[in-house]
């Protein structure tokens, strides 16, 4: 029996179809198949949270997934995140504004785990912000930065939705 | 690391998925969330040659009331509990639980049937289903089924009475009465993380405080989660007093046998698994006195 299977993704809105080997991890996928080097692979063993990408809009850990478990899906990496002419979004900004970051190697797996948290939950508590990122390490800085790059963005982005509620309503 | 190369196989129904793991049995895994198998496949812990994605078999996909017991399909993924209201209603203390279960990015891939058939001593729903003497259905080749108590199918570390031809098919909670309070507690070092030692606790309270119908069961102290059957038994009757609850711990720490990591010594375990004994109850009787539901 072969071990080459047939895979179709979207990948940030692009559908990639490919022929690989069946233990060929997810993450490995977006990397060399698809040369998005943004998503990250630290542990391989679920612990880190380097790889974190939204699959079916819901965060998941790239590397405890095969490419082929994927098949169908809708994959949302780091590279999504940015404005069309290369700006940062709201919450990149505010990491980049707060030095929420250092090396750098765990902010793609920070970004889209809490970009999904912001979207449920507008108005966290910092200990809301501090269960949500429990499963993302960082070990250069710790994670006083990132809770206020949080805290900046959640503010930016409520201040946003009521202004566009305000627009609708008129 | 990189898993070892296997070949892929997707049924799309559990008859298809059993007669592959007829065809192949010891040769192969079952896949359904991976958030443990992968995990152990990355680091050449194992390297099945045939990997069976049992994750597209919908119908396995469920959470529903069947008699006394809240029936949960193989395939129930983690988050799917959590998200529940019927689960919150009808075992509240298995959403308590569920919460501990990983992060959010574990459990919105993770299953119900993966945790117990890996019988991890630490897992939280191996302990939950300890306490509540729940049952887990196993489908056989021959479309037979076995329904099967958590002391038959948990054996030790990571290995349980499942045989290389049998797939979880089903875990049945029983329903936690309203009027009966639960509580679930965990020691993790950092949140989400397996659980040092944990503690699943159900009971109703008469109208004097006196305990009846009290089931505990601890995880991560042994090879398998465990029922504190001596506990249970000197708890019915009695009122939670200080002297009954030390007690309690004393009794919970001679009937724990953990092991030393770089974690934790065995001698904080027994003592952890004592004093969350301990925590729990106090909690669960709390709930039953009608004080909040869940947390």
């Amino acid at each position: 029996m072969s071990n080459k299977v047939q895979v179709g993704i979207s990948i940030n809105g692009k559908k990639v179809q490919k022929q690989v080997e069946s233990r060929l991890l997810l993450t490995d996928f977006i990397r060399d198949e698809c040369n998005l080097t943004g998503t990250h692979l630290g542990c391989e063993h679920g612990v880190c949270g380097a790889c974190t990408i939204l699959l079916d809009n819901e965060p998941v850990r790239g590397c405890l997934m095969f490419a082929v478990q994927a098949d169908g899906c809708e994959i949302q990496t780091v590279e999504s995140l940015n404005h069309v002419d290369g700006t940062l979004n709201v919450l990149q900004q505010s990491f980049s504004d707060n030095h929420a970051l250092q090396c750098g190697f765990c902010t793609p797996g920070f970004l889209m785990t809490l970009t999904h948290f912001l979207k449920d939950n507008q108005n966290p508590t910092e200990n809301e912000i501090r269960e949500a990122i429990s499963g993302n390490l960082c070990r250069c800085t710790g994670y006083a930065n990132i809770i206020k790059a949080v805290q900046q963005a959640s503010q930016i982005l409520q201040k946003e939705n009521s202004n566009c509620s305000v627009v609708s309503a008129q | 690391m990189k898993p070892a190369v296997f070949s892929y196989l997707r049924p799309t129904n559990l008859q298809e998925a059993l007669t592959f793991l007829e065809e192949y049995g010891e040769d192969a895994k079952i896949l359904s969330g991976g958030q443990s198998l992968i995990p152990t496949m990355n680091m050449r812990l194992s390297a099945p040659a045939y990997l069976i994605d049992i994750s597209r078999i919908s119908d396995l996909n469920y959470i529903k009331l069947d008699g006394d017991f809240l029936a949960v399909g193989a395939l129930t993924k983690h988050k799917d509990i959590e998200n529940s209201d019927l689960v919150k209603d009808a075992c509240p203390l298995l959403s308590e639980a569920i919460r501990w279960v990983g992060h959010t990015q574990i459990r919105n891939r993770g299953t119900v049937g993966g945790s117990i058939a890996h019988g991890d001593p630490s897992a939280e729903l191996p302990c939950v289903l300890t306490a509540l003497r729940g049952e887990i259905v196993i489908a056989n080749v021959d479309g037979s089924e076995e329904v099967l108590v958590p002391e038959e199918f948990f054996l030790t570390y990571m290995l349980t009475s499942l045989q290389p031809e049998q797939m979880v098919k089903e875990v049945r909670f029983p329903i936690i009465p309203q009027e009966s309070g639960s509580a679930f507690v965990e020691v993790a070092r950092r949140h989400g993380d397996f659980g040092l030692a944990e503690v699943a606790a159900v009971l109703d309270i008469d109208n004097e405080g006196h305990l009846l119908n009290v089931k505990i069961a601890v995880g991560g102290v042994n090879p398998t989660p465990i029922a504190l059957e001596q506990v249970e038994e000197y708890l019915i009757g009695k009122k939670l007093t200080d002297e009954v609850l030390r007690q309690v711990s004393d009794l919970t720490q001679e009937s724990v046998d953990p092991e030393s990591d770089l974690h934790g010594t065995a001698e904080y375990r027994r003592e952890l698994a004592g004093t969350l004994t301990v925590r729990a109850l106090k909690i669960a009787v709390e709930r039953a006195r009608g004080g909040e539901k869940n947390v």
